[in-house]
């Protein structure tokens, strides 16, 4: 109980500063709308639902990553990061709350972003919304380890995409059949596997990250 | 308390910490002096638990839970109140009744007023306060402070020489300064980096 606790915590904890900063969230719900209306004038009317669909996965990918590259910026500030270590709560707390705060900025730019798909472009269905919930599970589980990584380094801007995009490529592909695929419960099940893989790898790793 | 025999740390090839004896014993109050790049805020960065040497022994008998902490940067965050800055730690290091020990500390460096404030707003002297209240917030066994004078104006440095006065002797302490003559009767031992 003592593990949750201090998960929770944490999360509370990133979503205070976010709500008193407005660093991330803001940013990627402008982004991602932009990236919809752009798309939306961009392709011709005969493209098909394909290419809708892929272009949505287009805009969840780089809104995902716009938030990973500030998830740790409270932390690098102050140094806070040497902090949470010192505590003597498991380290895999301290990236489990990140990966739930993330998590919840991105659901809630595609709270804004799901809809505004469905008006552009296609009506979305249930397993469509499922691959991409799966996704973002993945996505930021695997993102706040890999932006952990990248904080540490003075090239992090450039080296987040570097690292995070190969690893998204599977979460593409399952969340994009998901959505077009008739055999669709296939890739969420694909998701799944990628998901709890990735996020037990990520929560093991954790403490090798942020240790000198 | 803390043994260390011939630590040494590199980063890549550089050498920041090269074969350094320390020894501390429970209760003892050591200072550590040096020139800027002599590698004293690495062997705090050790004993804290924050990095490993990469090679040489050593012990420091307490686990983190234990471990007071003072960086050259404040360890809270900017967005957060004093308050809420502390209470994370005092859940994260499980202290019982936390809220009566914040607000204590708080009192004692004279926070108390500026506690419902964003850290963002204080300033430098206020944010070295608060990074001792959080160092010492949940009663620690090894204290090790880095530079804490620093941004302290005069009435701040007085608190701290108070709080070192009451917790030398019963605490181990190391400390890192350029100015160890301010803590010369309270010293122990002293390790002198080149």
């Amino acid at each position: 109980m003592t593990y949750v606790a201090d998960v929770l915590a944490l999360t509370r904890k990133d979503l205070r500063v976010e709500l008193r900063g407005r660093d991330t969230l803001p940013a990627m719900l402008l982004f991602v709308l932009s990236t919809l209306v752009v798309f939306h004038f961009a392709i011709p009317d005969d493209a098909g639902d394909n290419a809708a669909y892929g272009l949505l996965w287009v805009a969840i990918v780089f809104t995902a990553l716009l938030g990973l590259a500030r998830a740790w910026v409270p932390e690098q500030e102050h140094g806070v990061l040497d902090g949470l270590v010192l505590a003597p709560c498991d380290r895999s707390a301290i990236w489990l709350g990140k990966t739930l705060a993330t998590l919840v900025f991105l659901l809630a730019a595609q709270a804004v972003a799901l809809p505004a798909f469905v008006l552009f472009f296609e009506p979305l269905d249930a397993t469509a919304i499922a691959g991409v919930l799966l996704a973002d599970i993945g996505i930021c589980a695997v993102g706040s380890l890999l932006s952990a990584m990248a904080a540490a380094s003075r090239a992090r801007e450039l080296l987040l995409p570097l690292l995070v995009l190969p690893l998204s490529i599977p979460l593409i592909v399952g969340g994009v059949g998901a959505a077009v695929s008739p055999d669709g419960e296939r890739f969420l099940l694909f998701l799944v596997l990628y998901d709890a893989v990735f996020a037990v790898l990520s929560w093991a790793s954790f403490e090798y990250v942020v240790t000198e | 308390m803390i043994r260390g025999r011939g630590v040494e740390k590199r980063y890549g090839r550089k050498r920041v910490l090269r074969g350094v004896d320390i020894s501390v014993p429970r209760g003892g109050f050591a200072v550590v002096t040096g020139p800027n790049g002599s590698g004293k805020t690495t062997l705090l960065r050790l004993l804290a638990g924050l990095a490993l040497p990469t090679r040489g022994d050593l012990l420091v008998d307490t686990d983190r839970s234990h471990i007071g902490y003072l960086a050259h940067e404040p360890l809270v965050y900017r967005e957060l109140t004093a308050v809420e800055n502390l209470d994370l730690y005092g859940r994260l290091y499980r202290i019982p009744e936390r809220r009566e020990r914040i607000g204590m500390l708080l009192e004692r460096f004279s926070l108390w007023d500026a506690r419902a404030e964003r850290v963002a707003t204080y300033s430098r002297g206020m944010t070295q306060r608060l990074a001792l209240c959080r160092a010492l917030l949940h009663e620690p066994d090894l204290l090790v402070l880095d530079e804490p004078y620093s941004a302290l104006d005069e009435d701040g440095a007085a608190l701290l020489d108070h709080e070192l006065e009451s917790l030398a002797g019963q605490q181990t302490l190391v400390v890192a300064t350029h100015d160890p003559e301010r803590m010369a009767a309270l010293e122990s031992s002293r390790l002198a980096l080149a």
